[in-house]
């Protein structure tokens, strides 16, 4: 299709004019996917509102009540743990008079929902549990017995490893089978732990992005930006590194390399591999693979091959997986144990809701290192994310421009390869992340 | 909240007019230092080892061990403030400015033994940048060392109200 000759207004059926179809190239895609309110309105519809979305973590909702409250899409939900144990992913919407539920992020609700207007209460599993005088009801057609009274159910709700996910849509595959090759970050942050499970640490940083939620996805797998976006907060932790052995002697901080990784000039990026799983996830792997020998480390090394064996512990520790990308809503660094949900607000406006995770059974000095990166990279006074949600700002802005309506992902097109049904890149710099998740995003689109 | 109930039941110490006069010259002149962006005077402000500790949770009492929004040494606010002068800090352009008014000063501990004043008061900060006003309001609270050279702070704890809200962009520097 030639460049110029595209009109956005072509397509005529239910996409509200756009030609959808004629958005997403091999290697480019048109910039209406991102700065189009129309557009976005249908990736709420078709992405977020028909697949598995992350609600939250099984560690957050230990116990019977114990709630939390996220969005699918334009819906406001709540994950919560029923009294049998299993958990419940319900609308977070009064049947009644349409009020929420509950306001709060986290917390424990006992044994009912209770409605704030007219006291309506709701077990656990969204069922109606009271009305306050129910004989109103009797000779209209409104059947509290029969559901008409019943909070609404996510229609299904799955978990891998403690991980959550709900959706919308009945006609979703397994969550198993659409996590695929995704699964390996979870079982990665799972496997790092002694024993074999991870414990939700309950602050949660949110962070508003003024750009696209795709923006961002694009950029965690972007090993071209890192000594750009990042070169100077990486060389100020660098001068401070030296700093440190000079007035002190000793080495500095382990933390600090987690901002003077990102002096990591250009070409060596190209080190790394980007793999494109089913369903659009996509991984970076190869890069950081912190392993130092301290004593820390060791003794953190003798848990696991007391839990697991010297064989096992050597192939867990082995992974270098530095990002996962669940697609569309969430980044997971399985070896810092951080994971970043995505919440889209609007074409321009994305949340992220950040949280870290416990290794069980790992020393506390390894947990340490873990809350480290949450405090240095993920917090409000992040010196990283400070450049990066700035460039996607900018980024934003100018793809409103008409100047041009491709974004380019040209570099290493054509070359990707095939294993194993995955996709690999011939290069760490390669643009095959935002090229994989377009074919997912057309794939996503194209359901009416 | 334990410290907010300590405070409730602590009797205001007798503090003299001119320790008094001191800590808000010194709380105001901190204040001053941030809004003319004076990094170099910034780090002087601290004791070597000083902190600056804006914690993720009121309920917080000790910044070990649990997530912060800043909780910075010596070396990290070195490390902010060369990030800060780096030409290529590139949501540094344009600078953003700010304003900080502090009040309610109440010099809660002043002992001359240990040399050791601890101060609770109030903070107002507008911050402009790229168009936009942005708003932070909260409590300070300073362990202060007496020094030759006057105060300087071994630990400054930051409360901000919105501290659970969500953040429309990132602290760049100390509030």
């Amino acid at each position: 299709m030639a460049a110029n000759g595209t009109n956005a207004n072509n397509g005529s059926n239910g996409n509200g004019g756009h030609d959808l179809a004629a958005y997403v190239e091999p290697d480019r895609v048109h910039r209406n996917c991102y700065v189009d309110q129309g557009v976005f309105d249908l990736e709420i519809a078709r992405i977020f509102e028909t697949t598995w979305i992350y609600a939250g973590h099984e560690s957050l909702v230990r116990n019977p009540g114990d709630f939390v409250t996220f969005q699918i899409g334009r819906q406001p939900m709540i994950l919560v743990r029923d009294e049998d144990g299993s958990l419940n992913v319900l609308y977070n919407r009064c049947p009644h008079r349409g009020a929420m539920l509950t306001n709060e992020h986290t917390g424990n609700t006992g044994k009912t929902f209770t409605c704030s207007y007219h006291s309506w209460q709701y077990c656990l599993n969204g069922k109606n549990y009271a009305v306050p005088v129910p004989q109103g009801y009797d000779k209209t057609r409104y059947s509290i017995e029969s559901g008409d009274a019943d909070m609404t159910r996510a229609p299904r709700v799955g978990s891998y490893r403690g991980f959550v996910f709900a959706s919308l849509s009945d006609s979703v595959p397994e969550l198993e089978d659409w996590l695929g090759g995704s699964k390996a970050a979870f079982d990665d942050m799972c496997d790092r732990a002694p024993d074999g499970e991870v414990e939700i640490v309950r602050t949660c940083f949110r962070m508003i992005q003024k750009s696209n939620w795709k923006i961002f996805l694009e950029n965690q797998l972007d090993a071209l930006h890192p000594s750009i976006t990042h070169g100077a907060a990486g060389k100020a932790a660098l001068d401070t590194e030296e700093q440190i052995r000079q007035e002190t002697g000793e080495e500095p901080p382990l933390s600090y390399h987690y901002l003077s990784a990102f002096t990591t000039p250009i070409f060596k990026w190209d080190t790394l591999e980007t793999v494109g799983h089913k369903h659009g996830h996509v991984s970076l792997e190869g890069y950081m693979g912190l392993r130092p020998k301290d004593p820390l480390t060791l003794e953190y090394e003798a848990a696991m091959e007391k839990s697991y064996g010297k064989q096992r512990t050597e192939e867990i520790l082995g992974v270098n997986l530095h990002h996962m990308l669940v697609y569309p809503c969430l980044s997971v660094q399985s070896s810092l144990q951080q994971l970043r949900a995505v919440r889209p607000l609007g074409p321009d406006r994305t949340l992220t809701e950040i949280w870290h995770f416990r290794l069980k059974g790992a020393p506390e000095g390894i947990y340490r290192r873990s809350l480290d990166y949450y405090n240095l990279v993920n917090s409000p006074s992040t010196m990283i994310n400070a450049d990066d949600l700035y460039n996607f700002w900018r980024c934003h802005e100018g793809l409103k421009s008409q100047a041009d309506d491709w974004v380019s992902f040209h570099r290493n097109a054509g070359q990707d390869t095939i294993e194993d049904g995955a996709m690999h890149s011939v290069t760490g710099l390669s643009e095959l992340p935002m090229r994989h998740m377009f074919t997912a995003w057309a794939d996503y689109m194209g359901q009416e | 909240m334990a410290e907010q109930a300590q405070r409730a039941t602590k009797a205001a110490p007798a503090v003299s007019l001119e320790t008094q006069h001191a800590v808000e010259q010194f709380l105001y002149r901190q204040a001053e230092i941030l809004d003319d962006r004076r990094w170099q005077d910034w780090l002087t402000l601290f004791t070597k080892d000083g902190s600056y500790w804006m914690p993720a949770d009121p309920a917080h009492d000790d910044p070990d061990g649990v997530p912060s929004i800043f909780h910075e040494d010596f070396y990290l606010m070195q490390t902010r403030v060369r990030r800060l002068e780096h030409p290529r800090a590139w949501s540094q352009t344009p600078k953003n400015s700010t304003s900080h008014v502090v009040s309610n000063v109440i010099v809660e501990q002043d002992d001359a033994e240990s040399g050791v004043v601890i101060a609770r008061s109030k903070f107002h900060v507008v911050e402009y940048r790229l168009d936009e006003m942005r708003y932070f309001a909260g409590r300070y609270r300073h362990e202060l060392a007496v020094t030759p050279d006057g105060f300087r702070i071994r630990r400054q704890r930051v409360d901000i109200v919105n501290v659970d809200g969500p953040f429309d962009y990132v602290l760049q520097f100390w509030i």
